[in-house]
């Protein structure tokens, strides 16, 4: 994702002399293309992530597209009031590029972990929240916010990722991975992945399962995800994030005026289970955190003999 | 303004009076008939809560009618108790501290590649100089070289709750900012022709961002309120506005 990230800012940068790259001394083996091609448009402003929010403000303030770049937690929580007040008051054309979604940097621990921040940036006034689930989707949301003019939030998990599904016609759109209507899993995130193990296994119960991926999750497209449920007899969320504030809460908010709904079932990272102090991979941590394909799967089944 | 609204921060309004009146009648670039010209020079209030001298500062220059500071606190008005970039002239919306030097470094490095000459003013309390997004930006000017950049310190030595001295010492305060690498210049904060030299030698020839270190009374120019931490929060009553206006007068 970070490469692919890197590749379609450097192609947006070629042809808009006004993109900015900072950094937070982080991005090491990602960002080089960048800084080679465009050094007069990169900045390593050190380990002050205070100050390269305030100052992607001010040159955003003066007519640039600025984007900042560092790990999970540290360009969003450490200066969330910069964002708030800085960016997002103000309305400037900065965006926010989180690697380390969830728990992809798995054994670094906790602090590493992002598990609030997609939820955090969402409830910021005016910006725009991706959450991808592949490269493709990445490529796709990359382009849009470098073009928006509006303060946005990507937020990427590592290297690595396959893609999941077919090309991506509009990024603010749910895009489906998986055809099916019975129940229809809402995934945000490289996570979308399991959701795709976990459908095909109740496929093979007898279940029709299908998969979307909603990684635009600000502004949420209500009325394409009411489209996308519009037969389920379940929805069932998945995130690598906690539930407060991500993407069941989201869901949940568009749906619960509705008089007759199916249920939801949000599956995600829990709030005090996600405090982890032990190593692991990401995918030893996502299934110590009952996120297992598995587990999903019984999650799902639970929620089905309880409708 | 203070009076009507029943505002407070009138302390820190007076003791930077001086200064803005030199930054906008002899110094800054910019111009009411034009408030958004690229090429202009921006002014960053970073001390966002000394709102009041900040428009009424603007309405003397022409950027609005000085009728429309009668509006200052009141209900649907844009002139909020903390500086607002709804009203014109503003650059940036301040008032938790820390913000305004980081914006300000930004502008100075967006200037610096647009060539057009731009400076950056940067207007900083002294108890502001307690947060630590300050100090990220302080390293980083003179880093970069941003000598288009200048950061004025209002050292009225009374912060919210105490004086500097007493919450968290600031001194030895010069020494800091010359071993950041800065221009450092210390003068008296109410003598116009001194500020008027510092501020009108930026960029300085030195290729460093300058600061300047501008000592100066808190609620200056008023006898009951010189020094008095009291007048970071109360508004005068009308007997004490009449006594006031009559001392500077207004």
């Amino acid at each position: 994702m970070r490469t692919t990230f890197i590749e379609s800012l450097s192609q947006a940068a070629s042809a808009n002399p006004d993109i900015w790259l900072l950094c937070g001394d982080l991005g090491y083996s990602v960002l080089e293309p960048f800084a080679a091609k465009f050094p007069e448009r990169y900045l390593n402003v050190g380990v002050a992530e205070q100050n390269m929010a305030g100052i992607a403000a001010g040159i955003a303030l003066s007519g640039k597209t600025v984007f900042i770049y560092s790990i999970g937690n540290f360009p969003t929580l450490r200066c969330l009031e910069q964002l708030r007040n800085d960016v997002c008051y103000h309305g400037a054309d900065v965006k926010v590029v989180a690697v380390g979604a969830g728990y992809a940097y798995g054994s670094q621990g906790y602090t590493h972990h992002a598990l609030e921040d997609a939820g955090i940036m969402s409830m910021l006034p005016g910006i725009e929240v991706f959450v991808p689930c592949d490269p493709m989707e990445v490529r796709a949301a990359t382009r849009l916010i470098a073009a928006s003019g509006k303060p946005s939030y990507l937020r990427l998990s590592r290297a690595g990722e396959p893609n999941l599904g077919a090309a991506v016609t509009d990024p603010r759109k749910p895009r489906v991975l998986r055809e099916g209507r019975e129940i229809v899993i809402l995934a945000s995130g490289p996570i979308a992945s399991r959701a795709l193990e976990a459908a095909g296994e109740l496929a093979g119960r007898g279940r029709d399962v299908g998969v979307v991926s909603a990684s635009c999750l600000k502004p949420l497209d209500e009325a394409a995800i009411r489209d996308a449920v519009r037969d389920a007899s379940l929805i069932v969320t998945l995130e690598e994030h906690i539930l407060r504030g991500g993407l069941f809460g989201l869901v949940a908010g568009v749906f619960a005026g509705d008089a007759v709904r199916p249920p939801i079932a949000g599956i995600g990272i829990p709030e005090q289970g996600g405090k982890t102090s032990h190593a692991g991979s990401r995918e030893a941590l996502l299934d110590a955190a009952g996120l297992s394909v598995p587990a999903i799967v019984a999650r799902i089944e639970q929620s089905l003999a309880k409708r | 303004m203070v009076h009507a609204a029943k505002a407070s921060h009138i302390g820190g309004c007076l003791s930077m009076a001086d200064i803005l009146a030199v930054l906008y009648t002899r110094v800054l670039r910019v111009d009411p008939a034009d408030p958004q010209s690229p090429s202009r020079d921006r002014f960053v209030l970073s001390k966002g809560h000394a709102t009041a001298i900040m428009y009424a500062t603007l309405a003397e220059c022409g950027f609005f009618s000085l009728a429309e500071l009668d509006t200052y606190c009141r209900d649907g008005a844009i002139f909020t108790g903390h500086v607002s970039h709804a009203v014109p002239g503003v650059e940036v919306s301040t008032g938790s501290l820390g913000h305004g030097l980081p914006i300000a470094i930004g502008m100075a490095l967006a200037a610096r590649t647009a060539g057009a000459g731009s400076r950056v003013f940067c207007l900083l309390s002294d108890g502001e100089c307690d947060e630590g997004s300050n100090w990220e930006g302080i390293l980083f000017a003179p880093h970069h070289k941003l000598d288009n950049l200048c950061v004025i310190v209002d050292f009225n030595k009374i912060q919210s709750f105490g004086s500097v001295a007493e919450v968290l010492n600031l001194d030895p305060f010069a020494e800091k900012w010359r071993s950041f690498g800065w221009q450092v210049e210390e003068i008296d904060g109410h003598d116009l022709a001194a500020l008027e030299r510092v501020l009108g030698a930026v960029p300085a020839p030195s290729g460093r961002p300058t600061v300047v270190i501008a000592h100066t009374v808190k609620g200056k120019g008023v006898s009951f309120m010189e020094n008095k931490l009291e007048w970071h929060y109360r508004s005068p009553s009308d007997e004490l506005l009449a006594q006031a206006l009559a001392e500077v007068g207004a």
